[in-house]
């Protein structure tokens, strides 16, 4: 990446190498939420998005989080980026508290939902320089890094003036992809990043997260339902079912541990039950569960 | 760069950033804006054109005429103040792009503050095309009208408004569904108690107490004086607004703080209304 925003780079080059990248612990969320059943006036009753949650992840590695909708994984990446308070235990990102640092940790992460967020009414361009202007990047800075960022992904040039509400799902996520790496993020959150995309778009974003890991220093936690696509992009594999996380390690010893051969049988033996990958808006599913 | 230098300047282009994305939407919305504005004027004269049918003499009419516009005026300006301010959150949860600017290191001072410059230069800008296109189609004379002390007055008393805006745009993350109707409650209630259209003393004694807090009541009295008989600045209307300026910052600041974390602690923040 050639051009980074100048506050991330000040940051990063004072980060000490020997900290994780993430590090949780006994991490808890609860929502309130009103059982459908029971009517509108009902009681609200607690709702276990993650519980007891511990992990680490390195710097440099690139984790995958597989869990089904609704499992507690949109919920990590909005506490992990500051967007969620905890209600018990700890996350620390390069060693800073989610929580009380909340504003150094803004500086490091980025991140990249399944609903590629932007003004529709505003082009590409635009809204890559809304974006990277809070994160200290003047006009003449975006002037040239956008349309490099654009054309690492694939955006097609004549296109960066067009309304976003006028581009496919695919174009809308390269340019969120493209949003999040113009801040130089060095933990990047990518959660659902290909969810609802053609096969096509698919890969291409998949073959560019891997060349982010080859090319920049960035520690990755990609949280996903589809299994392929953990496999081929993880170092290691987490397992969160209901707010529980299973397990986190390499895929084959993950296959070695329940002694099988995919990791949907492995889910199948970890928790008793199928595997069952929605394709859809999975985070406003996981939404419609906490808020009912 | 010391990390101080580096911050402030970031914290700067981040401003610059608010307003530029203002000014997009400005933009692509123009037409439609266009529009708005055509409402505004007629609404403005339905208020006005009691002055005609006051059946006073024409002297007294233009008076009236005028004391009733700088209000309509103000009314507008305020609108356009709350509604930025509120939209702050609404709009872009509506976009979905709030936790995209939320996670973003910009200090929320600097954040809501942007907005709300934005909407002090749009709200003037439309303001004054507001008061001079329905002066025009009345026909208002304002032979010793101070206008650079009526803007310099609307100018400080905007320190205020984005205050109290910034009380007010925490409302949406509180309530998605109605948080944002509910700060145009807000600026009608405070342009009730401040005499939009008349002098705050025949308002009920309590509630002339309430005028005493609200920057609209020294913003209407300063500006009506300025146009309608030339008065400068004057102090009695300049100390409290400094006051209520140097105030509501802050005080708003910390009930929008309030607001964020309730809503990041039981997820509202994404949640669309």
């Amino acid at each position: 990446m050639s051009t980074l925003a100048p506050s991330t780079t000040d940051l990063t080059s004072r980060l000490d190498r020997q900290v994780p990248a993430v590090e949780v612990r006994d991490l808890r969320k609860t929502f309130r939420r009103r059982d459908r059943k029971a009517g509108r006036f009902a009681r609200k009753r607690a709702w276990p998005a993650l519980a007891d949650v511990t992990f680490t992840i390195a710097r440099g590695e690139c984790v995958a989080i597989l869990g089904q909708n609704g499992s507690g994984k949109s919920t990590l990446v909005r506490l992990l980026s500051t967007l969620l308070i905890n209600d018990g235990g700890e996350a620390r990102v390069f060693g800073h508290d989610v929580d009380r640092e909340a504003s150094t940790i803004r500086r490091l992460v980025n991140r990249v939902s399944v609903e590629a967020s932007f003004f529709k009414k505003m082009s590409a361009s635009e809204n890559l320089s809304y974006a990277a202007r809070f994160y200290g990047m003047t006009p003449r800075q975006t002037r040239t890094a956008v349309p490099e960022i654009l054309g690492q992904v694939g955006f097609p040039p004549e296109r960066r003036g067009e309304s976003m509400e006028n581009l496919s799902r695919g174009m809308q996520q390269k340019v969120a992809l493209a949003r999040a790496l113009l801040t130089s993020p060095v933990l990047l959150l990518l959660d659902e990043p290909t969810t609802g995309l053609d096969p096509r778009s698919k890969l291409e974003v998949q073959g560019f997260i891997r060349q982010v890991r080859a090319e920049h220093d960035a520690t990755i936690l990609l949280c996903t339902h589809d299994m392929a696509e953990a496999e081929t992009l993880a170092d290691r594999v987490g397992l969160l079912d209901r707010g529980r996380l299973l397990f986190l390690e390499p895929v084959e010893d993950v296959k070695r541990r329940f002694d099988v051969e995919t990791l949907e049988q492995a889910f199948f033996a970890a928790t008793g039950r199928e595997f069952v990958a929605e394709e859809g808006d999975s985070e406003d599913d996981e939404y419609r569960e906490v808020f009912g | 760069m010391s990390e101080f230098a580096l911050e402030t300047r970031n914290q700067l282009v981040g401003l610059f950033g608010i307003v530029e994305r203002n000014v997009y939407l400005t933009k692509r919305y123009f037409l439609w804006d266009i529009a708005f504005m055509v409402w505004t004027i007629a609404n403005t004269l339905t208020i006005v054109f009691i002055a005609r049918a006051a059946h006073v003499p024409p002297a007294k009419e233009n008076t009236l005429a005028t004391i009733l516009l700088v209000g309509a005026t103000i009314w507008a300006f305020l609108g356009i103040i709350f509604e930025f301010m509120t939209e702050t959150v609404a709009w872009e949860r509506w976009e979905g792009t709030i936790e995209y600017t939320f996670m973003a290191p910009l200090s929320r001072l600097v954040h809501l503050f942007g907005q709300g410059a934005f909407a002090v230069l749009y709200g003037l800008i439309r303001a004054t095309i507001l008061f001079f296109a329905v002066a025009a189609f009345i026909g208002i004379h304002t032979p010793n009208a101070n206008y650079s002390a009526a803007l310099a007055l609307l100018a400080l008393a905007s320190v205020s408004f984005i205050g109290v805006g910034i009380m007010t745009s925490v409302l949406p993350l509180i309530s998605p569904e109605k948080g944002a109707q509910l700060g145009f409650v807000c600026q009608g209630v405070m342009l009730v108690v401040s005499g939009v259209y008349y002098p705050v003393s025949v308002m009920p004694e309590w509630m002339q107490w309430i005028a005493k807090i609200s920057p609209a009541t020294y913003a209407l009295r300063g500006c009506r004086n300025s146009i309608v008989y030339g008065t400068g600045l004057v102090w009695a209307d300049v100390w409290p607004l400094l006051i209520i300026a140097v105030l509501a910052t802050p005080i708003g600041l910390a009930i929008f703080r309030v607001g964020e974390r309730h809503a990041k602690r039981h997820g509202k923040l994404k949640r669309a209304g």
